[in-house]
């Protein structure tokens, strides 16, 4: 080690060739993104925010900032995954007859390593654990969940993560195999760079945070319900976050073995999924989609959850087949489990296996039927509102439907052998991914914004974001499934059949209506921010909601009820508004409360700066943040003084602003 | 599910009570029965007083399953009423999943190392006209 | 409609366990908890329910690692079999070293719940200096191994091997070094109640890497003996 230059030991691999200076898109983005970092610390500095910042933000363990954080998080990683997409879109509609399109072969590739990872692990998952954040606690009528300090932790750990990623794109490069990162490309005899390390430590570190997470949710939900909420008075997107997060601890831990393996492949050199001395590629395919196909259903379950509230509330009427929701919910989160060879059916296994997975992988479709059939009830003869949240319902359900019946088109192992690997496979999971979680997760941001910050959105730039992403779905995504239905294949850059250009200018087009959706939320935030006062709800339940969340003000106060309230039937919050349940105005008691620390940040600024170092083999600094990470975690342990009380007089100060407010707008 | 869990836990709610300790009887039980069912399946595989390496390893997997459910019983604690059931519910589930990854990795790789051996693929192909 | 029907209050037997809440459950239900409410101290019951259900997404990492053992565990690559490198009389008395710590374990909390402090420092003294000699003891097979040849890198069966054991192996020492930390904190505070919540979590987690070994002796050491 020490015959080494110096600048090795310090740097590990990382030289200025890292540093992809020859590649001009890549200059242009780095120039924005420092001009608008700059730009960003600059006004925090000049409005003396920092204080502010760490205080309310940064160290709080408030589950409903936690939340927003997780939220905004998944809303940035969205313009990053889609400004991917948009590159990908733009390649495959010009790469045809002579010309090469405008990016080589490497970096086509991890432009779609990248796209996959970011909006699979850095924005569907933020974006769901934010909202699961945000609400869970409130409709389950408790004050916090069961862990508050493990929650900041989960949170700064995702960020450690995406910012990993985010790092990647101006220091060294990205994985070029797939979003699962798959072998035998992901070898280190393939991809001897730092492109698949990259990919690994910022997925265990998120990783890492997404199962602590998901055990804080589990917990609080099972021990944290206000009294009289039995299992089956839960609201409905209670369970499905119930069991989302039961299904995230489930098959998190099998991921988090596979990337382990596959490190020690990389930096020891063992022979798990090495081509020869007794490794096996294919068992990297089995462990990741152990938990790979379950994740679809951590992520659709929530969503499923949200779009039953909203159905729900602007039916205006109790939720039709409450317990075959739940039933359905539970059987979804076991048969999940029982389908994961579906998506190598082509790798060999025999027809007994083959069967068994692809009738498995049809079972599923009947509870999820089921589902839709639900919905439609509690719709009919429904006093429905067409508000924002609904207008995304209504356009979930038929677009959904049909990624729905090409997925049991894809189960079918015989078609699955023409299909798989094809651009028709792609469309169908864009169909279920943006279809069915992307536009839930819209409806959900729609429905509870109020909730969170006090004022409704715009819902003038509201309908442009709706028309643009449903619209711009619809035209790019069609022609792949045209084209992948013909045999075109994925994860290719350039084709040499230039009658499948008009298809993917058409899909190019679709993904720029997409962008105005995309830019007009951006804008849609804006013009609310400025605009609050006029959509301000100073009621708290600004859409005559039915569940506990809408029982206290908006913004909700940092102890959520002042007074726990007592659960009598499925709709809480409606059946106490029908029964005139007053809220009392005396009375208060000192709430206990979590304090806030700065322990989650810390831990994650070391983790990742410990990724960052063993991704580059700077094997000190690897050494020194590790065990900076064992000291500074003892270290908080011996911290006892961790909670305190809210005053009475706090209390009675924010619930009398309540009253106020609610009484004299109504 | 227990319909009244949420009630109960509120109710109890004191912080001193501790659930899932365990008596001096049920660890020195849980030591002596381990000690047995650790004792023979090692002597099973160092004597080999069956001969028969088909019928060790079937009794081997028999006592392990049985000393894991000691274990869960006397060391850990795991019945119907610790934390209203439901770690009884979370380690049922999680031996279900566990089964389900085990056996089905086993399952799967097999099948494919059996139709992907490279043997197999030159038969298929002499086959093909 | 169906709403009003069902959103009536029920009859009474559900309701029955609310009574701390509401004693008048039958005219004019309550909908508040009035009484002060303390459920959220930081230190509640949630925290064992919550490290239990952390303990089972572990057992799940390790189901990953077991099938990826069980897959590889004949992939020899020409290197040496479980028969020609295991030495089950070590193995037996690791087990054993694994075995006495675990009822030392569960001494010391007995000790805890008598709340002698010292007796359980004790105890747990004794548990770590046991889980430090099986640890040390696992070392020591490890680098015969690799001074015999048979390292990481050889075979996808002894990749498993060593990852298998290796991944218990340090599952067992952070459980040292918890038993050192928690030491410190009774010595220094004695058995408060967020001691002794821990040491409960650590019991659990102590006892639960025992569950794990007994998958590990059973089918990477006497199966591979079989085999």
């Amino acid at each position: 080690m020490f015959d080494q230059p110096l600048s090795k030991i310090i740097f590990g691999r990382l030289t200025w060739e890292s540093f992809p200076i020859h590649e001009p898109i890549l200059l242009v983005t780095f120039a924005v993104v420092v001009l608008l970092g700059a730009g960003m610390l600059a006004a925090v500095t000049k409005y003396r925010l920092w204080g502010w910042l760490w205080r309310e933000w940064l160290t709080s363990v408030d589950h409903k900032k936690i939340g927003i954080m997780y939220i905004i998080l998944g809303i940035i990683m969205l313009l990053r995954g889609f400004a991917d997409a948009l590159m990908m879109r733009l390649q495959q509609a010009m790469a045809f007859g002579g010309s090469e399109g405008y990016l080589n072969a490497h970096h086509y590739d991890q432009i779609f390593t990248a796209h996959g990872t970011i909006m699979i692990f850095f924005v569907a998952i933020p974006l769901i654990v934010g909202i699961v954040n945000l609400v869970m606690p409130l409709q389950i009528g408790a004050r916090d969940v069961a862990f508050p300090f493990l929650n900041s932790l989960s949170l700064w750990l995702t960020v450690a993560g995406a910012l990993l990623v985010m790092v990647s794109l101006f220091v060294g490069e990205f994985s070029t195999a797939g979003w699962l990162n798959y072998v035998p490309v992901a070898n280190a005899e393939n991809s001897p760079g730092v492109g698949p390390d990259y990919y690994l430590w910022a997925l265990q570190i998120a990783g890492v945070g997404t199962t602590l997470s998901a055990i804080n949710m589990v917990t609080t939900i099972l021990k944290m319900r206000a009294p009289g909420m039995t299992m089956m008075k839960m609201p409905v997107f209670t369970w499905t976050a119930l069991c989302s997060n039961v299904l995230a601890i489930a098959i998190f831990p099998i991921l988090t073995g596979a990337f382990a393996l596959l490190m020690l492949d990389r930096y020891v050199g063992t022979n798990f999924f090495t081509n020869d001395l007794g490794g096996n590629p294919m068992m990297y395919w089995n462990l990741v989609w152990i938990w790979g196909h379950p994740e679809v259903y951590v992520l659709v379950l929530p969503v499923f959850g949200i779009y039953s509230e909203i159905t729900s509330t602007f039916s205006g009427k109790r939720l039709f087949g409450y317990s075959s929701m739940v039933y359905a919910t539970v059987v979804i989160t076991i048969l999940s489990y029982l389908v994961w060879l579906h998506h190598f059916f082509t790798m060999g296994s025999g027809a007994s296996v083959n069967s068994f997975f692809g009738i498995a992988t049809m079972v599923i479709s009947i509870p999820t039927g089921a589902k839709i059939f639900n919905w439609l009830f509690t719709m009919y003869r429904g006093e429905i509102r067409m508000e924002l949240p609904m207008m995304w319902v209504v356009a979930f359900m038929l677009t959904f439907v049909v990624g729905g019946m090409t997925g049991v088109l894809l189960a079918v192992p015989p078609a699955d052998f023409v299909l798989h690997n094809s651009l028709f496979l792609v469309a169908h999971f864009h169909n279920v991914i943006i279809g069915g979680i992307v536009f839930g997760l819209f409806a959900g941001m729609y429905y509870w914004f109020p909730k969170a910050f006090g004022f409704k959105m715009d819902v003038f730039w509201g309908k442009i974001v709706f028309w643009g992403w449903v619209i711009g779905y619809w035209v790019a995504w069609t022609p792949i499934y045209i084209v992948g239905l013909m045999g075109t294949t994925r994860r290719v850059r350039y084709f040499d059949d230039p009658t499948l250009q008009p298809y993917f200018i058409i899909a190019g087009i679709g993904a720029l209506i997409i962008l105005v959706g995309i830019l007009a939320f951006v804008v849609q935030i804006a013009v609310s921010i400025k605009n609050r006062e006029k959509l301000r709800d100073t009621t708290g339940d600004p859409w005559d909601g039915r569940t506990l969340e809408w029982a206290t003000a908006s913004p909700p106060p940092s102890y959520n009820f002042a007074f726990t309230p007592v659960v009598h039937d499925i709709d809480a919050w409606y059946d106490m508004k029908k029964r005139g349940a007053a809220r009392p105005q005396g009375g208060y008691q000192p709430i206990h409360m979590p304090k806030n620390t700065g322990a989650g940040v810390i831990l994650s600024a070391i983790a990742m700066v410990l990724g960052f170092a063993m991704i580059w083999y700077m094997w000190w600094l690897a050494a020194l943040s590790l065990a900076a990470l064992f000291i500074v975690a003892i270290a908080h342990t011996f911290n006892y003084d961790r909670d305190f009380y809210v005053s009475v007089d706090e209390v009675e100060r924010t619930e009398g602003e309540h009253h106020r407010l609610a009484t004299a707008g109504a | 599910m227990s319909p009244n869990h949420a009630t109960t836990e509120r109710a109890a709610g004191t912080h001193g009570e501790m659930e899932g300790h365990g008596s001096k009887r049920s660890y020195l039980i849980g030591f002596g029965l381990s000690a047995i069912l650790t004792a023979i399946p090692f002597w099973l595989v160092m004597a080999n007083p069956l001969g028969n390496d088909g019928a060790t390893a079937a009794l081997v997997i028999v006592f392990a399953v049985v000393q894991i459910l000691v274990h869960t019983v006397c060391f850990l604690h795991v019945n119907t009423q610790s934390e209203g059931g439901w770690t009884m519910v979370a380690y049922i589930f999680t031996g279900v999943i566990l089964l389900i990854t085990i056996a089905g990795s086993l399952w799967i790789m097999y099948h494919l190392n059996t139709n992907m051996m490279p043997g197999m693929m030159t038969e298929q192909v002499s086959q093909t006209p | 409609m169906t709403t009003k029907a069902t959103s009536k209050p029920k009859a009474a037997p559900r309701k029955k366990k609310i009574a701390a809440a509401a004693a008048t459950v039958s005219a004019d239900p309550t909908f508040y908890l009035i009484e002060a409410d303390d459920h959220h101290h930081p230190t509640g019951g949630a925290t064992l329910l919550g490290f239990w259900i952390y303990l089972m997404s572990d057992a799940l990492l390790f189901a990953a690692i077991f099938a990826t053992f069980g897959v590889l565990g004949t992939s020899y690559a020409g290197g040496p079999t479980p028969r020609e490198i295991f030495e089950l009389p070590l193995v037996a008395l690791n087990t054993a070293i694994l075995l006495v710590s675990s009822i030392t374990y569960g001494f010391g909390m007995l000790a805890m719940e008598q709340g002698k402090a010292k007796l359980t420092q004790t105890w747990l003294l004794i548990t770590g200096l046991l889980g430090a000699s099986f640890v040390g003891i696992e070392l020591y097979e490890f680098g015969k191994l690799i001074a015999e040849g048979a390292t990481p890198q050889t075979s996808g069966f002894l990749s498993a091997f060593f990852t298998l054991v290796g991944t218990h192996g340090l599952h067992v020492t952070f459980g040292i070094i918890w038993i050192v930390v928690m030491l410190v904190q009774v010595q220094k505070r004695g058995l408060i109640p967020e001691n002794k919540r821990r040491l409960l979590c650590l019991s659990m987690f102590w006892h639960f890497l025992d569950v794990v070994w007994i998958g590990v002796f059973t089918f990477v050491y006497l199966l591979g003996m079989l085999r």
